[in-house]
């Protein structure tokens, strides 16, 4: 899982070339390395553009407004959930339960989380991405410009945060050597 | 309000709870330390003692867990990070507020189990987490508390953080494992494939949750007697609640057993928004079957309470609705998780939880028919016979029986509103149908 991780890392999304990589150093089939790909949401099979805008849609976040967020959303960006728009810059999708319920409606924008999100933030945070277009989006920073009431006090804010472009995080779950 | 324990540490030190530098402050990693001293039977014996019970939603006896596992070894020790059901948002905080007092836990959990190597499997979508998890186990490994020899003991561990990729059914044990082993995330039949027999690579396996490990601990330190008394009855320790909905005051409460449901949603989490009715909750997580006040805001909220009365207390998660609440859309973003989620083995739960969400919606659309309650209860039995609780299942795992939950409780309890649905073309709340375009794709 890792190495799909680094795969789309490396293209933005997963694409078949990156797949058949996968496959080559781990000595399995194409189609089995697709199987598992598949089997995951986080994968993106399909071209996904910089900034992947996920809005939690489930039970906490729907009683709290999150239906509205979702439309706001894809009303200011043009770009219909489960859709990227031309240029590859924004991609829209409604995501299941994201953990965040106490804090609902929660937006994340490549895993990079927002609680208390209302309509009108949601459209800034549309209109920021498009203006700003940050190398690397900040949950912290992002919930200062956009975000409202929070699940937990979030404390201090991470010194250096998210990491580079979609993915927003870096490759976990290598063993590390020479401690 | 009572006492914190697995919180304290946050709630104290906001600035810097998750450093290694506050929490050997604050006593931090002492009990780790006596542990490398401690036997097996030793340590099973204290925590099946504490009678803490974990915390990932089964409350199933951790110390009874730790006592089954098989002599074979190697053995693995696995936390379940993977924190995915709706309403449910206290692992998060745990993770990322107070990482040490995780690791603490796993590392006891491992000399406890004889584990050499641990894995914490943290969901996708929490880098953050995952980020302030990776940077406590890097601190714990420069301190020479992971890695080869800890606490200058002769006992080895290395520990791994993992990220999963966006499966809710990761959280369950078996999925997780074939998941950490980069399979696709589909839960295994038990028997054979009991982790604590045949786990991770067809090891004996622990698979614990985040908030059970921020409990071991505090266990040792305390004693278990302390420990005990810290709870109520048999259900011991303090529990995180994760309250959600329409409350004034949503957020995680860590809490012993025993409050009333008036006083966690009136007092604790001040009461519903804008003075509003309320109208149902769900007790514990989505899976479980939902409250009413009529018959149970003034039950004790305790496991045995809450089983008699037809649900549990899962996660802890509580999500609380007021009057304006559909309750069929509220079923059908609830049935829609499981049916997004459905890993697809087992054709029940393949089948039926799509369906379920396909007649809830046009139940709230108008396009409903009177069978149709009918209808979802028939294909509900075909998940759990008998429609009782908890459910006889008819799949490999919980998830199937988890979306009947919802529609059992709506047609409990809410059946005249569902028949006005039907009967009059829908959603009363609506001017508008349901964007059919929500939902549904996979």
């Amino acid at each position: 899982m890792p190495l799909l991780y680094l795969a789309m890392r490396e293209d933005g999304w997963l694409t078949d070339e990156g797949m058949t990589e996968v496959a080559a150093w781990t000595d399995l089939t194409p189609a089995q390395v697709q199987a598992v790909a598949s089997f995951y949401t986080m994968y993106k099979r399909e071209r996904t553009g910089r900034y992947l805008v996920s809005v939690c849609t489930s039970i906490s976040c729907m009683l709290l407004g999150a239906d509205d967020v979702l439309h706001a959303v894809e009303d200011r960006s043009g770009v219909p959930h489960g859709e990227t728009d031309d240029d590859g810059l924004l991609s829209v999708e409604h995501a299941e339960c994201i953990g965040a319920c106490g804090g609902a409606p929660a937006v994340q924008v490549n895993y990079e989380l927002i609680e208390g999100v209302t309509p009108e933030r949601a459209r800034a945070l549309v209109d920021w991405l498009v203006k700003a277009q940050p190398d690397s989006v900040n949950g912290d920073e992002m919930q200062q410009l956009f975000g409202g009431i929070t699940s937990f006090d979030w404390a201090v804010a991470e010194s250096d945060s998210a990491l580079g472009p979609y993915p927003a995080f870096g490759p976990f779950g290598t063993v590390q050597e020479n401690r | 309000m009572s006492e914190l324990l697995i919180t304290r540490r946050m709630t104290d030190h906001p600035a810097d709870s998750h450093t290694l530098a506050r929490y050997e402050a604050t006593g931090g990693y002492v009990q780790a330390r006596r542990a490398t001293g401690m036997t097996r039977d030793d340590l099973v014996e204290a925590v099946k003692t504490s009678g803490l019970l974990g915390r990932g939603g089964a409350a199933f006896s951790t110390g009874m867990k730790w006592s089954f596992l098989s002599p074979v070894r190697p053995a693995y020790v696995v936390i379940n990070g993977d924190e995915s059901e709706p309403g449910t948002f206290k692992d998060r905080q745990l993770l990322e507020r107070d990482p040490h007092q995780m690791i603490e836990g796993i590392i006891i959990t491992s000399i406890a189990n004889e584990a050499h190597h641990a894995f914490i499997y943290i969901r996708g979508e929490y880098p953050k987490p995952a980020r302030r998890v990776q940077q406590a186990v890097d601190e714990a490994y420069a301190a020479g508390y992971l890695g080869t020899g800890i606490f200058g003991s002769d006992f080895d561990l290395e520990v791994v953080v993992h990220l999963g990729a966006g499966a809710y059914i990761c959280g369950e044990e078996t999925a997780l494992i074939n998941s950490l082993e980069g399979r696709r995330g589909e839960p295994r039949l038990k028997p054979p494939y009991f982790p604590a027999a045949k786990g991770l690579y067809m090891k004996p396996t622990i698979v614990n949750n985040v908030e059970t490990m921020a409990n071991i601990p505090h266990i040792l330190a305390m004693g278990t007697d302390e420990y005990r008394e810290l709870g109520h009855a048999e259900d011991t320790g303090t529990f995180l609640f994760s309250v959600s909905g329409h409350v004034e005051k949503p957020g995680n409460y860590e809490l012993p057993h025993g409050m009333t449901w008036r006083e966690l949603i009136y007092g604790v989490a001040g009461g519903i928004r804008d003075d509003r009715e309320l109208k149902t909750w769900i007790p514990g997580g989505a899976s479980a079957p939902w409250f009413v006040p009529a018959e149970h805001l003034d039950l004790p909220i305790t496991k045995a309470d809450t089983g008699q009365a037809g649900s549990m207390l899962g996660s802890g998660a509580v999500i609380v609705m007021d009057e304006t609440t559909c309750v069929v859309r509220a079923a059908e973003r609830v049935v829609r998780f499981f049916a997004h989620e459905s890993c697809g083995q087992c054709t029940p739960c393949r089948e039926g939880t799509t369906w379920l969400e396909m007649i809830l919606r046009r139940i709230e659309s108008g396009q409903g028919r009177a069978i149709d309650l009918d209808l979802m209860l028939d294909v509900s039995d075909n998940i759990s016979v008998g429609l009782g609780w908890p459910p006889k299942q008819t799949t490999i795992c919980p998830l199937g029986p988890s979306a009947v939950s919802p529609i059992i409780s709506i047609a409990k309890y809410f059946r005249d509103e569902i028949d006005d649905h039907t009967a009059n073309g829908g959603c009363p709340q609506l001017r508008k149908p349901v964007p059919v375009s929500i939902g549904g794709s996979r």
